[in-house]
């Protein structure tokens, strides 16, 4: 006797909705155990992780300054998952975006330049970004490298070329050696939304993304291209999609989210370069762009609930002494979860019993959804020449839902 | 002990970990997963190793927990590969994500802690041999560990029955389960056998090379490792040179670094990550030239799931 996986004919619409929150009750649960395991509550834990923030009006506004960001980036996350493509180096983007922009602001540090700074490092962000996101892009397009590596290498690169500059040449003089650059000037710093709070204008541009994307993924003929290039990629060929464009398109556009992303938190919220500039947003933006199920509308809902692990982690570090890094293991086990969730709603777990196998599927059912969204993919990398296992992927994908369940 | 035989005694330690590694997660991958969790369980061994040999006292105890890490956060990985069918470049990244998380919460009680060297090989006579005696035969045993590993793997992959069915499993899940292998099974073992191979390399960072711990120390290793499995086109030979020149690049840009040769030390830290970058796109091109010549066959097909 024991588990097997067995295709759904019909995903249902509520269990789409239901899988991402049921996902998260599971990580809560686990991370429940997991600080009782610590010797904590996780009663407790849960009203600083939770009640606490969402009851504190102060903390409310925290929670949408956080998940600014995030919502940025996942969205530009989106298009990279929804061709699947797989830039994970949004965190790299992110900085870039940050440097290009912030080089405007320590340029016109000090001189009467006009309200036009701010606007403009916004755009500089996005082109760093962009800039930045293209290459992984061309690498794979022009040399069939792995997108995948290639983004997190560069990750490492950004980080050390924004330590570099803070360190060496944008070192404010008169900062007591402290490795960061000078604090912008009001012309270089994002407004504020509501008077004095901690809200900035960032939000908004959150926002707009937001509504752009769906309208982009959902009402255009790009969105379109998007859809079948990462679930039927064949299908994209014989349509007349051009891959590489795609490829190119897609990263571009992250990258210059994530670009803005950096920009906006750099300009609406840390006021000045610094080594250090992200708590691993680009990363954690991954967890938030599965947990929304790469829907624009369900990327604002995760975002403003994955906020709230930062927030809750870093009260639960003051008032219960429980390491940041409890965070960031959530945020793991949660992405896991959220994936686990995902292929629950295309396939049902049954029992079998010893011997009994599985009658065999018909051909039209095979195919589902999911099956063509978890197609895997080779770090051999597919950009520069068809491979000729094509043919072979080809015949796992129409015949074998049970390829490999015994 | 003149400067160069130092400098290749380091190039030595420093590869070793990526040896070990790449060799776990390339028999993974030709089993057919890709298992982006690397650095997650390298961290997980190097975390919990370490914490085991402090409290136990004892190298073997910490050595046993580490590779029993890796392996438990391997275990957590397949269960979503294979259990539930999960995608796996989004599982491999979220284990990467928790692994180094918890690896936190495990190492903080063990900040500032250290560990003494572990006794090194010595054998009497050929040890002392001028010049390459040390280099040779007077290594950590995690040193002739790694090498071992490599030559067993490479046996089995090429030798063995059980080598055929892992091949044929990662080639072409399909045919592999239509001839009535073990699809799942052998993927799980392969999927463990990596994450072991992860945590042993982890434990090798934290109680050898460093001899502390501390947050992040795997630094991107993990990701070098995998880059090194496309390095080796999926043989264990050339993940062997592979580990050790990347091993030799980390080594000679943290001398540069303290030799003050005037460029700035990011600079020189960003070299093994653009390496990395510069490898792959190097044998790419390489590659492309020879379209259609046996050096491409290693390469595994990476099935749906």
């Amino acid at each position: 006797m024991r588990l097997e996986l067995a295709p759904r004919a019909e995903v249902s619409r509520i269990a789409r909705v239901v899988a991402p929150v049921a996902a998260f009750l599971v990580a809560f649960l686990i991370a429940g155990g997991v600080i009782w395991l610590l010797g904590r509550s996780p009663l407790a834990a849960f009203r600083v992780y939770v009640s606490g923030p969402l009851s504190d009006p102060w903390a409310l506004q925290e929670l949408v300054v956080k998940a600014t960001p995030l919502a940025l980036i996942a969205i530009g996350l989106t298009y990279c998952f929804r061709a699947n493509l797989w830039n994970i180096g949004a965190e790299g983007q992110y900085v870039m975006g940050a440097v290009l922009g912030g080089w405007l602001a320590l340029r016109t540090h000090g001189s009467d330049a006009g309200p036009w700074v701010w606007p403009a490092m916004m755009l500089l962000g996005i082109v760093g970004g962009a800039l930045y996101g293209l290459i992984p892009a061309l690498l794979r397009v022009r040399f069939g490298v792995s997108e995948i590596l290639s983004s997190l290498m560069l990750v490492y690169v950004a980080q050390l070329v924004l330590d570099y500059l803070t360190r060496g040449p944008w070192r404010d003089p008169k900062g007591m050696n402290f490795p960061q650059s000078v604090t912008f000037d009001p012309s270089a710093t994002l407004p504020q939304l509501f008077g004095a709070g901690r809200l900035h204008v960032g939000a908004l541009f959150a926002l707009v993304a937001i509504l752009a994307t769906a309208f982009v993924l959902g009402r255009t003929l790009f969105g379109y291209r998007l859809r079948v290039t990462g679930e039927a990629p064949r299908a994209a060929r014989f349509g007349g999609f051009d891959a590489n464009r795609t490829t190119l398109a897609v990263f571009a556009i992250s990258g210059g989210l994530a670009g803005l992303a950096g920009m906006s938190e750099v300009a609406g919220q840390i006021g000045q370069l610094q080594p250090s500039i992200s708590p691993g947003y680009g990363f954690t933006a991954i967890t938030v762009a599965f947990l929304g199920r790469l829907n624009p509308f369900g990327i604002l809902a995760a975002s403003l609930a994955v906020a709230l692990t930062f927030i809750g982690g870093e009260s639960a570090q003051i008032l219960l002494k429980l390491p940041l890094d409890l965070t960031t293991a959530f945020q793991g086990l949660l992405l896991l979860c959220v994936l686990g969730a995902d292929a629950l709603v295309s396939y049902r777990l049954q029992i079998v019993g010893r011997g009994g196998g599985r009658p065999p599927l018909p051909e039209g059912e095979v195919e589902t959804a999911a099956a063509v969204r978890v197609r895997g993919h080779g770090l051999a990398g597919e950009g520069a020449t068809p491979r000729p296992v094509a043919p072979l992927r080809d015949s796992t994908s129409s015949s074998g839902r049970g390829g490999g369940v015994p | 002990m003149t400067p160069l035989e130092a400098i290749l005694l380091t190039i030595v330690t420093a590869s070793t970990p990526l040896l070990i590694a790449a060799i776990g997660e390339l028999v993974t991958e030709r089993a057919g997963v890709l298992n982006l969790g690397v650095e997650g369980m390298m961290a997980m061994g190097a975390a919990c190793g370490f914490a085991a040999a402090i409290g136990f006292d004892s190298t073997v105890a910490g050595i046993a927990t580490g590779i029993l890490a890796g392996a438990g956060m391997a275990a957590i990985f397949a269960f979503a590969v294979l259990g539930l069918a999960a995608n796996q470049v989004g599982s491999g990244l979220a284990l990467t994500i928790l692994g180094l998380g918890l690896s936190g919460l495990i190492g903080a009680p063990f900040v500032g802690a250290r560990r003494d060297p572990i006794p090194h090989v010595h054998i009497p006579g050929l040890a002392d041999l001028p010049g390459i005696g040390r280099l040779l035969f007077g290594q950590d045993a995690f040193v002739y560990v790694g090498l071992a590993l490599a030559a067993a793997v490479a046996l089995f992959l090429s030798r063995s029955r059980a080598g055929l069915t892992l091949r044929a499993v990662g080639e072409n899940h399909v045919s592999a389960h239509a001839l009535g292998l073990p699809v799942l099974r052998t993927r799980c073992l392969a999927i463990l056998f990596g994450g072991a191979c992860a945590g042993l390399a982890g434990v090798y960072l934290s109680l050898v090379y460093t001899r502390f711990w501390s947050p992040g120390m795997t630094a991107g290793r993990g990701w070098i490792a995998l880059a090194l499995v496309v390095f080796a086109a999926w043989r264990p030979a050339y993940a062997l040179a592979g580990a050790y020149l990347f091993g030799a690049a980390t080594v000679l840009q943290l001398h540069a670094q303290a030799g003050q040769i005037g460029l700035p030390s990011q600079l020189l830290s960003a070299v093994p990550y653009l390496a990395t970058i510069l490898t792959l796109v190097l044998l790419s091109i390489g590659r492309g030239r020879a379209v259609g010549a046996p050096g491409s066959l290693g390469a595994p097909f990476v099935p749906d799931r």
